[in-house]
């Protein structure tokens, strides 16, 4: 006969304040094989735990139920208690009375009778559990990281600083990233390029790390250890082995009309270009938008300049297929339009810029050559004015519903090195809030307003417009009360960051989940916060929400720790709970192999003994290191031969019988 | 008659059909505002002061009828609050207060004409007469 020991938790006040525990305890004494029921403050502690081992050695329990929080929380604890005290672990279930229980009633009555109800539920299903033992499956020593920004660079170096290949994807024709198109960085002021660049140049040298830029991934199956991905290297219509980044090409090509990505569209770059000088790798690529051959077969200019023979109009799209242990997402983000935002006038005022546009406009790499000058009329402003929050911490549909987080810190530091670099400028910042959590990033605002003489106003611009050759500013200063009208010659939009455009479609290839607002989620959001709740994903930077660049490299770092903890393992435990054919039931009708979403089922010739006619049958092999055991094969099979261990029919239909008791 | 502003407030709040509390005190509304000037009480003010319940000096004041109804805020404002119709229920609340009903619809005939949308007929009456 079964012995099943119940064991209610009331997490603190979590539970028990809205569920009567002890009324919960009687009720479970009172089930059929029920030997032993206990509550306990904090059922997952060290003292807890305890309860449950001496239990299942003092009353020889052959089953283990825990009302306690989600099993996505702690099932894997209380199974390792029970496996401690000799209990197979897949004889332990878990009552959620927590998330689906306390948490969600007010009424301590209608609690308790849910959790009553929720504990009957699970005592029927333990009943009928069978202990289960883990497979194993292998682990493919090779990590992915998509997206070759500071986020992806620095989780590739430490990954291979570890011992183990991983490859880099970048969709555009140079790693770098946002990071890359910075000037200064907060809040040391130091050189962005400085920084960065000799890490691109780490990352294409280190022997582990491979890169593919210009590619973008096509598909990606299979699951954690064991994930097959196909990435598609778009054609540069450049040979990447053969061109030695000369620029002659640049030079010569006739079609210059191509804007400049890298410089925020501020100016042009011909069809065959190099993103920017430091480019990594430092190699050609031709738009085929642009380029006159392309289009109409006529030009052919850049391939005869090209001494090393590069160039190859004919070169196709590739697709590379490769295995990864792990996959880290690091797809990074992109300034939100701020044309739509039509009070400020960017759409129609050239001196109207973003953030990110005056980045270029104050970098020695850019297109006026670090020399501060008015879009319009390429003169020295006199007076710049920029505008905080715009885009972030809107509900009004126009923007974004958080606070981008790096915007304070950014203004404060472009203010201080306009005011550095021109002292005859006159800066106003208006703000909402200056937030500026973080080592050094307040004292670095302040000399902002106390040494630089930023005049920073409290309150928002209601409208930008242009009169007379310049900019007028029509804002509020809340402190004193007062509507201001400005004279200015530049404004500059601290415009919301938002999820690069392709994080929703990688996610959904990963299988990797999104919020709201398309950030990665987190698999928990403080004691799991770079790996995503499915398993042998991990997330690196701004993908995951808005963070500055110290931030993503510690993220970096974290999201690589975990990946080698993974990468280091020779054979990963497989879910037991896979789903299994009853070869008797089974007619080969193929209905489970149609819906199975990881190739996890094949069909096999076998001779079946059924009830003593001897006959060669068509019939389902459930390969168990793929199967994931989510059930669709269970509920497709029109024969009802396909059953899953740990969550049988027969286990799920107690469940309810119990429930409807 | 006994006068409690918190009520009058959360009467206010219920007229103007948004939620104040959504506020983050940007001042966009203020910023936005053709007649700022003209205003003893700006229109970032009648939000904070309707969420603290200060409505008296509102319903005293002539910032009521300075208030152009342009809309400028209601577009503006990041968090959906609507300052102009808060506004607007400040004035509906004190025309309400008088006790008297302000429309008769004997005057209507002499004051239409064809350029007049029957809707603002509908929405003059729910306003103006108790």
């Amino acid at each position: 006969m079964q012995r099943i020991g119940v064991f209610v938790c009331w997490c603190g006040s979590n539970i028990a304040a809205t569920v009567d525990v002890d009324r919960v305890v009687a009720e479970a004494k009172v089930q059929p094989n029920v030997v032993f029921a206990q509550d306990y403050q904090y059922m997952c502690s060290e003292a807890g735990q305890g309860i449950i081992r001496n239990a299942i050695a003092e009353h020889k329990l052959t089953g283990v139920v825990v009302c306690s929080c989600s099993p996505r929380m702690h099932e894997n604890t209380f199974r390792k208690a029970a496996e401690r005290a000799g209990l197979n672990p897949y004889m332990v279930e878990i009552a959620n009375i927590r998330e689906h229980c306390s948490w969600i009633h007010k009424d301590k009555e209608e609690g308790t009778e849910k959790a009553c109800v929720l504990m009957r539920a699970a005592v029927a299903k333990v009943l009928l559990n069978a202990p289960l033992k883990a497979g194993e499956s292998k682990v493919t020593k090779r990590a992915l990281v998509i997206g070759g920004g500071i986020a992806g660079i620095q989780t590739a170096l430490d990954i291979a600083d570890a011992g183990f290949e991983v490859d880099i994807v970048e969709k555009r024709a140079t790693i770098g990233g946002r990071m890359a198109q910075l000037d200064k960085t907060f809040p040391t002021l130091d050189c962005s390029a400085c920084i960065l660049t000799p890490k691109m140049v780490e990352a294409a040298a280190n022997e582990k790390v491979k890169l593919y830029t210009y590619s973008e991934v096509e598909s990606v199956g299979g699951f954690v250890g064991n994930f097959h991905v196909k990435i598609r290297k778009k054609a540069r219509f450049v040979k990447e082995d053969i061109c030695t980044g000369c620029g002659a090409c640049m030079a010569k090509c006739p079609s210059k009309k191509g804007l400049n990505e890298f410089n925020m569209n501020l100016n042009n770059r011909p069809a065959i270009y190099i993103p920017f000088a430091q480019a990594i790798p430092n190699v050609a690529v031709i738009d085929p938008e642009q380029c006159i051959k392309l289009k109409t077969g006529k030009c052919g200019l850049c391939e005869k300049v090209c001494t090393a023979g590069a160039i190859d109009y004919k070169q196709q799209d590739e697709i590379i297929e490769e295995e990864y242990g792990a996959i880290v997402m690091a797809t990074g983000f992109q300034p939100i339009d701020a044309s739509k935002f039509d009070e400020y006038s960017y759409s129609t005022c050239p001196d109207v810029v973003t953030s990110l546009e005056l980045e270029r406009l104050m970098n020695a790499a850019g297109p006026t050559g670090g020399v501060l000058l008015k879009p319009s009329d390429k003169t020295h402003p006199k007076s710049i004015t920029f505008i905080q929050c715009v885009g972030s911490r809107d509900v009004s549909g126009r923007g974004k519903c958080y606070c981008s987080k790096i915007c304070c810190m950014y203004t404060a530091k472009h203010a201080m090195l306009i005011r550095d670099k021109y002292p005859d400028v006159e800066v106003h910042v208006f703000y909402i809030d200056v937030r500026t959590p973080g080592k050094n990033f307040d004292e670095f605002y302040r000399r902002a307003v106390e040494q630089y003489d930023v005049d920073y106003i409290k309150g928002q611009v209601g409208k930008v417009y242009e009169e007379d050759g310049h900019l007028v500013v029509q804002g509020v200063d809340l402190i004193a009360n007062e509507q201001i009208i400005l004279n200015t010659d530049m404004v500059v939009l601290a415009t919301a960051i938002e999820p690069d455009p392709t994080a929703r479609k990688v996610a959904s290839m990963l299988t990797a989940s999104i919020d709201t607002n398309d950030f990665i989620t987190e698999a928990h959001p403080k004691l799991r916060p770079v790996e995503s709740p499915t398993a042998g994903i991990f997330l690196s930077g701004v993908c995951q929400g808005p963070k500055d660049i110290p931030e993503t490299v510690s993220q970096a770092g974290a999201a690589a720790a975990k990946v080698i903890g993974l990468l280091a393992k020779d054979k990963l435990l497989t879910n037991p709970c896979v789903s299994h054919s009853n070869e008797l039931l089974c007619n080969g009708c193929s209905c489970c192999e149609k819906v199975c979403p990881y190739g996890a089922i094949g069909y096999e010739d076998k001779l079946i003994n059924d009830h003593g006619v001897r006959e060669t049958r068509r019939v389902c092999v459930v390969n168990e290191a793929l199967c994931q055991g989510c059930g669709a094969c269970t509920v497709v099979c029109p024969s009802g031969a396909m059953d899953l261990k740990g969550f049988s029919n027969k286990q799920i239909m107690a469940e309810v019988d119990a429930i409807c008791r | 008659m006994h006068f409690d502003q918190k009520e009058t407030a959360n009467l206010i709040t219920r007229m103007s059909g948004t939620d104040p509390k959504k506020c983050m005190k940007c001042g966009k509304c203020s910023a936005s505002c053709p007649s700022f000037d003209e205003m003893e009480y700006h229109p970032h003010q009648f939000v904070s002061m309707v969420v603290k319940g200060d409505v008296e000096r509102l319903l005293a004041s002539k910032s009521i009828t300075k208030c152009l109804t342009c809309f400028a805020c209601v577009q503006r404002c990041p968090r959906g609050v609507e300052p102009a119709n808060i506004i607007e229920a400040v004035r509906v609340t004190t025309l309400r207060q008088q006790g008297t009903c302000y429309l008769s619809p004997d005057d209507v005939p002499a004051i239409v004409d064809d350029q007049i949308p029957q809707q603002a007929l509908v929405s003059a009456f729910r306003k103006y007469r108790k």
